[in-house]
């Protein structure tokens, strides 16, 4: 089968792609249900997907609904993100024990599981896409992220039913899938319930092939069609990105820097939640006899105090500094470091943050010509 | 991110808090490094620390430690015989391949001797390439100078001075007391045909390159090298950026051009 193939399959069918890839070895992992949010976890069989469920998403909010069908894909992104299998919270980097008055460094355990992601949509595409340019596209490629990644099989999504803090169509990602993938559905509610599929990769045709499906009719691909428009009609969310990097830059002490700091309270959700972050810390481990040590990546933030830490006290030792430092990284710096933005419009850092601080108004504020001070000194405290 | 197994071939005390490693590989070497690179030191069990590469002698690599945290105090407690682990050698070099032809004025503060020392070493080896050499150190007190004897070895090279100063006399000091920069005054310069390196507290590389672009020193003509929190040493965690820069990979050594916007805005 071709790349580009499009075929279409009914549930059961998708369930039959899930098997296939048990079969292959992967470890099949999807969205559920799960303490009132959709979270990634590994499922087996689509009926452990969020059938029939929505999610409300705002600033500061998330409530999953109950949708009028039975939609297995009708919602938008939960907390998790697909990093916390590539490039998890832990992993253990290496083993060490002493040896008479030196150590042994020892083997690092493989890394266990070759993931098959279902669902993954297109702003998570692209988020994969920008850790492997971090990650895997440098001189150093990132030994555990680089084998997980390139085992990797993505069944991707096209977005249906976008959140109330998404803006991936300003962010240029989505919300229809458009590479990266090896097996892309569509999922279409109307008449019969069923998946338009499009094949990416080989993997994805020899999974596919493997399955009942039938040739897709000018009226699937119409419809398929029609459910991306509408997406992408139905953003939540909107960044002017014009000039962003230029503007971050020329605003590094812009007045609303101290207006996002009296509210931010530095709980480092959004990084948590940001498919994009990157940033880890290393941990020492040794046994009370001192005789074996480990050492851990683990995930970190640039929104801790420690994260600067020189010499005994932080760089960025306030809010301010802090939040700056995310923001200005995240939709500027990061173009000089990787060619790319380091945002893909998921929306998660404005749903998950607790006191609802939305960066999409953060850099509106930010293109408002803050107060001169210099103009009014009465203003100056 | 896993290290190379080195042993502690010699250690020698520089300052009360400071000591001199030099690590000989137990397994395969790393590769060849250059003057201003660092190299991350891992302790067992305790931490890893970025320090730079302060000299070489044979296959042994310099490493000069102060002693200011768990880590530090973990490596420099290290005794000859003793493995650490390495990884390395990591980040840009200082530019005096590109100094040659051309007077160097090198300005040190404290331990930031340390990573100029190899390319002060390199420029006497190749003395013939540089015009006058004027090596300007400043630390707080007399008993915190590093590299004593061999400051007065690089004064006997001809066409090099070497000037020393202290913040804060002791008892039997005779020479200067001021910041490292009052020195500026005994160099005499031509701006356009001089390049610097200055290395030290960040401060005193700020007031270092403005007495150098003061004297009509181009920006793009001054090293300065920076410090940053590191994990990785290999632009993936996050932690040594500072806008656009990963200290680790880009740095430490900049030129001042490129730092000198960095290094004026607060809490970057």
């Amino acid at each position: 089968m071709a790349n580009g193939l499009r075929a279409v399959i009914d549930v059961d069918g998708l369930d039959e792609v899930i098997t296939r890839l048990r079969v292959q070895g992967f470890s099949t992992i999807g969205p559920t249900c799960r303490d009132g949010a959709i979270v990634y976890d590994e499922i087996e069989a689509t009926g452990e997907l969020p059938r029939g469920w929505a999610d409300d998403q705002d600033a500061g909010t998330y409530r999953l609904v109950r949708r009028d069908d039975e939609a297995l894909f009708g919602y938008a992104v939960g907390p998790h993100s697909w990093k916390q299998y590539l490039h998890p919270p832990g992993e253990l980097l290496f083993e060490v024990r002493r040896d008479g008055g030196g150590f042994v460094i020892e083997e690092r355990p493989e890394p266990k599981s070759r993931y098959a992601f279902i669902g993954v949509r297109a702003c998570e595409l692209a988020a994969i896409g920008v850790q492997d340019r971090v990650l895997v596209e440098s001189e150093h490629p990132a030994g555990g992220y680089s084998v997980r990644r390139g085992e990797a099989f993505l069944l991707a999504v096209d977005c249906g039913e976008p959140g109330g803090s998404c803006f991936c169509v300003s962010m240029g990602t989505g919300p229809g899938v458009s590479s990266g993938f090896d097996l892309a559905l569509t999922e279409l509610m109307s008449g019969e319930h069923r998946f338009l599929v499009r094949v990416g990769s080989d993997a994805g045709a020899a999974v596919l092939g493997e399955v009942a499906s039938r040739e897709a009719t000018g009226e699937d691909l119409a419809e398929a069609r029609r459910v991306v428009e509408m997406a992408g009609a139905r953003m939540g969310r909107h960044l002017d990105t014009d000039g962003l990097p230029v503007l971050l830059a020329e605003n590094l002490e812009h007045p609303r820097w101290d207006d996002v700091a009296r509210r931010c309270l530095t709980c480092t959700n959004c990084t948590l939640v940001c498919p994009t972050c990157f940033c880890s810390t290393v941990e020492d481990l040794t046994t009370l006899d001192g005789q074996r040590a480990q050492r851990w990546q683990r995930w970190d933030s640039c929104f801790t105090l420690g994260f600067s830490e020189l010499h005994g006290s932080p760089v960025r030792h306030s809010t301010r500094g802090r939040y700056r430092q995310w923001l200005t990284h995240k939709l500027g710096t990061w173009w000089e470091q990787f060619g790319e933005s380091g945002c893909v419009g998921c929306g998660r850092c404005i749903t998950w943050c607790p006191v609802g601080i939305d960066m999409t108004a953060e850099v509106a504020a930010l293109r408002r010509p803050g107060v001169d001070a210099s103009a009014n000194p009465e203003e100056v405290r | 991110m896993v290290p190379t197994r080195y042993r502690v071939a010699t250690k020698r005390q520089e300052l009360t808090d400071t000591w001199t490693l030099g690590l000989e590989p137990v397994d395969e070497p790393l590769e060849p490094w250059s003057p201003g690179q660092f190299n991350m030191l891992w302790a067992f069990g305790v931490g890893e620390v970025a320090i730079s590469i302060s000299g070489s002698e044979d296959d042994t690599l310099l490493h000069t430690v102060r002693r200011v945290g768990a880590g530090t105090e973990a490596v420099c407690a290290l005794a000859e015989g003793e493995m650490l682990g390495l990884r390395g050698p990591f980040g840009s070099r200082w530019r005096t391949v590109e100094a040659r032809g051309k007077d160097v004025v090198i300005l040190a503060g404290g331990i930031g001797l340390a990573p100029l020392r190899p390319a002060i070493r390199q420029l006497l080896l190749d003395r013939g390439s540089y015009g006058r050499i004027s090596i300007l150190v400043g630390a707080r007190h007399p008993e915190d100078l590093l590299f004593v004897e061999e400051m007065s070895r690089w004064a006997e090279s001809p066409g090099v001075d070497v000037e020393i100063t202290v913040d804060t006399a002791s008892s039997g000091w005779s020479g200067h007391v001021g910041v490292v920069t009052s020195l500026m005054d005994r160099v005499e310069i031509d701006g356009s045909s001089v390049h610097g390196f200055a290395c030290g507290p960040e401060v005193m590389m700020r007031f270092a390159a403005k007495a150098l672009t003061d004297r009509g020193v181009a920006p793009t003509a001054i090293d300065v090298s920076l410090e940053r929190n590191m994990k990785c040493a290999i632009a993936q965690c996050g932690h040594c950026q500072l806008g656009p820069t990963f200290v680790c990979r880009d740095g430490p050594v900049l030129d001042y051009a490129t730092a000198q916007p960095l290094m004026m805005v607060r809490e970057r």
